[in-house]
């Protein structure tokens, strides 16, 4: 090999050096996200200190010192074997027929789960954006879900199954019921008041809008309870409507104010092109509406609709005030049980409810996310 | 090849006075409907009311209320007060919870929304984390939970924990001591009042020179000794008229001392916790949809963060803040009446639950209920534009 050349060639590139430890990698990540200035690094201590005080106990509480199966409340209670129980989800296990299905008779319950089977299998139909035919869908979930749930829950005794009367219905099948219920009803009644708020004519117009903004002016518990205490006052007496149908309409009434709004935005963002557009074609008004304004307004405001769900959800706890024996209420009146009161009982209990209505709404805050993502994307192209 | 003509018939809802007809008749039938189901409804609320030996009116209004009330603003005494008195006491008892609730879940949720911007990964995942964990929970559950599981669960009355300064609490409530005040006083408060009168002239006069020469004329501390060292001096001049009652354990009960009942306590930091987390992601909207480069154009001359923060980013912010913030202290006024599921007497409790138990005047009582929120609502919303007005960028 020549060892007197005075020039140097690299025949390849040089191997690229390693990023410097300090800002790639865990440690830079950590420099960059926790330990950038004196500032953060003592928010980060101080957040840190924090998730040590109260994470462990949590834990302990509901998954480590928890009791996950017993017969009574005995096995809940400070022992000397056991001097600090933690969360009794032997008490969720013994009363969870009851939170589903409240007192709907034991040998009826299967009606029950095709109720929540038929539900579900329409929801995935309408918000599976790629479904086929979600036409048909809905007009499943808005005309013959409804009869059939009917049909089911409270029985017609001519097909064969025995009546049960709505004040043996309880837990989540009434919170489902009611949100159900809410959401059927209001998102139809929703776009006529939308569509009555944008109108020329102005008695329609009056009407609308003051349904609207009086229903959203006040709050959910006055429109129960004007439900549920004036409306038997306002029709014969026969015709009094039962207690759960009476919460129905009053939740019916709230969330198609609210619902009413939510389509308004959406209508609002159709642009003045499409109307004139559909008018030039010779559109008579209902058409133009079906098919042109309002399958681009609902896509549109599709999260927001989602979030209203979430929203009615969440109020239908609400119904437990003027005593509909909802999923909240079972719990409530499960927690103060003799035989499984302790402690920890009521705690148990609640931190169950809140997972349940956390999965839920959850679940469907994520699903409008992906939706408004995806519509994003699609405004974008 | 030509394609055939397709002759267009001209749709017959065009007629413009066909349109007039048709829509003056959906009024008219309408307005017949309407009026005729509020008719029935009347005629029907007249005739079961009667049959059930109620009476209908405000007469019960003077009449004499006999129930206690847990919490009184006003005086109110259950054998002399009336039902009028017991409505004043739930209305102010809703104000105070609604008026306190909204400072707190204002700050909070300004922090949270913040912190939920900030590039530390904790803070802004913690704050994340507060966020839907709260906003996923129906407020209800989460009244019950503070109010049964947490501060039912304190200890009773002879293991009340005690706090410095000379108040303790249990599962009773929270007792501190009860300031009161010497005849001498009022010369405090007035003197505090004359410091804020010439602070606020101070402050016009200043800006005002500032406006006109440019230069800066730095009040700080002229207001902090106006505001501050102005009153306390007349204070002790005026001999200290201030003396604290300390609450006193009895054997049945706490005497003495200012109470704040569990109730209020757990309905305060539910609806605040809630609507804080409502009011985090309102701020975080706003303060995203302030442009990258007015940042980059305060960091530019030199502004620290902090600075930026607070005199460039959050004034525009608030112009988008400011309608999405009103309608969540609405929602918070409105859900203040929650309040009835642990109790607490608020207007809604006391008016719609104990008065309407006892009169059995269903109509009148839940009218009158609706329309307080609506005013309060309508009241809110008023302010909260007049607010939205003053933050709205002056273009010249």
């Amino acid at each position: 090999m020549a060892t007197d050349s005075k020039s140097f060639l690299r025949a390849a590139p040089a191997e690229p050096l390693p990023p410097p430890v300090a800002r790639s990698g865990i440690i830079g990540w950590l420099r960059e996200n926790l330990f950038s200035s004196p500032f953060n690094i003592a928010l980060t201590l101080i957040c840190a200190a924090f998730l040590a005080w109260i994470v462990p106990p949590l834990l302990r509480f509901f998954v480590f010192d928890a009791i996950w199966s017993a017969d009574s409340r005995e096995a809940c209670l400070a022992s000397p074997d056991n001097p600090d129980p933690g969360a009794c989800w032997a008490f969720i296990r013994v009363w969870f027929s009851y939170f589903v299905y409240g007192f709907y008779p034991q040998a009826q319950r299967w009606r029950v789960d095709i109720f929540f089977a038929a539900l579900a299998f329409g929801i995935v139909w309408l918000a599976w954006l790629h479904a086929p035919r979600r036409d048909t869908g809905a007009v499943y979930f808005f005309i013959v879900l409804p009869i059939l749930s009917y049909v089911l829950l409270s029985g017609v005794p001519m097909v064969g199954l025995a009546s049960v009367p709505s004040t043996l219905w309880g837990g989540i099948l009434v919170t489902i019921v009611v949100a159900t219920v809410g959401i059927v009803v209001s998102l139809p009644l929703g776009i006529l008041l939308a569509l009555g708020r944008r109108s020329d004519i102005p008695v329609v117009k009056f009407f609308s809008t003051a349904f609207i903004e009086f229903v959203r002016g006040v709050p959910l518990i006055t429109v129960l309870f004007m439900a549920s205490v004036m409306l038997p006052l306002f029709v014969p007496e026969r015709f009094a409507p039962e207690k759960l149908l009476r919460a129905l309409i009053g939740v019916a009434m709230f969330a198609s104010a609210y619902m009413a709004e939510v389509v308004r935005g959406g209508l609002a963002s159709v642009p003045r092109g499409q109307y004139e557009a559909a008018q030039a074609l010779g559109l008579p008004f209902w058409r133009m509406m079906a098919l042109v304004i309002l399958p681009q307004a609902l896509r549109v405001t599709l999260p927001n609709i989602v979030n209203t769900f979430i929203a009615l959800f969440k109020d239908t706890s609400l119904v437990f005030i003027v005593g509909i024996f909802d999923f909240l209420r079972t719990i409530e009146a499960a927690r103060v049980d003799p035989h499984w009161a302790t402690p920890n009982t009521s705690v148990t209990g609640y931190a169950f409810a809140a997972a349940f209505y956390f999965i839920c709404c959850y679940g469907m805050s994520r699903y409008a996310r992906n939706v408004e993502a995806r519509l994003a994307r699609a405004h974008r192209r | 090849m030509v394609a055939p003509m397709v002759d267009i018939a001209v749709p017959r809802h065009t007629s413009r006075r066909a349109w007039r007809l048709g829509s003056i008749a959906l009024q008219v039938a309408l307005v017949v409907v309407v009026a005729g189901l509020f008719y029935a409804a009347a005629v029907n609320a007249a005739r079961n009311l009667a049959a059930a030996h109620i009476a209908s009116g405000f007469g019960f209004w003077d009449n004499i209320a006999g129930f206690d009330i847990s919490q009184t603003l006003i005086p109110y005494a259950p054998s002399t007060s009336t039902f009028g008195d017991a409505f004043w006491v739930g209305l102010l008892n809703t104000l105070l919870v609604a008026s306190l609730a909204i400072v707190l879940s204002t700050v909070l949720g300004f922090t949270v929304g913040i912190a939920r911007l900030s590039r530390n990964w904790l803070v802004s995942h913690l704050a994340g984390g507060y966020v839907e964990l709260i906003r996923n929970i129906p407020l209800l559950l989460q009244l019950l939970f503070w109010y049964n599981a947490v501060l039912k669960a304190l200890p009773e009355l002879h293991g009340s924990m005690t706090l410095p300064g000379g108040g303790f609490f249990n599962n009773r409530g929270l007792f501190l001591p009860r300031p009161q005040f010497g005849a001498n006083f009022r010369y405090v408060i007035a003197a505090l009042a004359i410091g804020i009168v010439i602070s606020i002239v101070l402050n016009i006069w200043a800006r005002r020179r500032l406006d006109r020469t440019g230069q800066r004329f730095q009040i700080r501390w002229i207001v902090a000794g106006l505001i501050g060292l102005l009153p306390y001096l007349i204070f002790l001049a005026a001999g200290s008229p201030l003396s604290f009652s300390f609450p006193a354990m009895g054997r049945f009960n706490v005497q003495g001392g200012v109470e704040i009942l569990p109730e209020f306590a757990a309905l305060l930091l539910a609806l605040s916790l809630y609507t804080a987390a409502f009011i985090a992601e309102v701020v975080r909207a706003g303060l995203l949809a302030v442009p990258q480069g007015q940042t980059e154009a305060a960091q530019a001359l030199g502004l620290p963060p902090g600075t930026t923060l607070r005199r460039i980013v959050i004034p525009q912010a608030m112009r988008v803040i400011v309608p999405p913030l009103t309608s969540q202290y609405l929602n918070l006024i409105k859900n203040s009446s929650l309040a009835v599921a642990i109790g607490y007497p608020d207007l809604f409790q006391v008016f719609t639950g104990s008065v309407l138990f006892i009169t059995g005047q269903a109509v009148e009582i839940v009218a009158v209920t609706m329309a307080v929120y609506l005013v309060i609502s309508l009241v809110t919303s008023l302010l909260m534009n007049w607010y939205g007005h003053a933050m709205r960028i002056a273009e010249r």
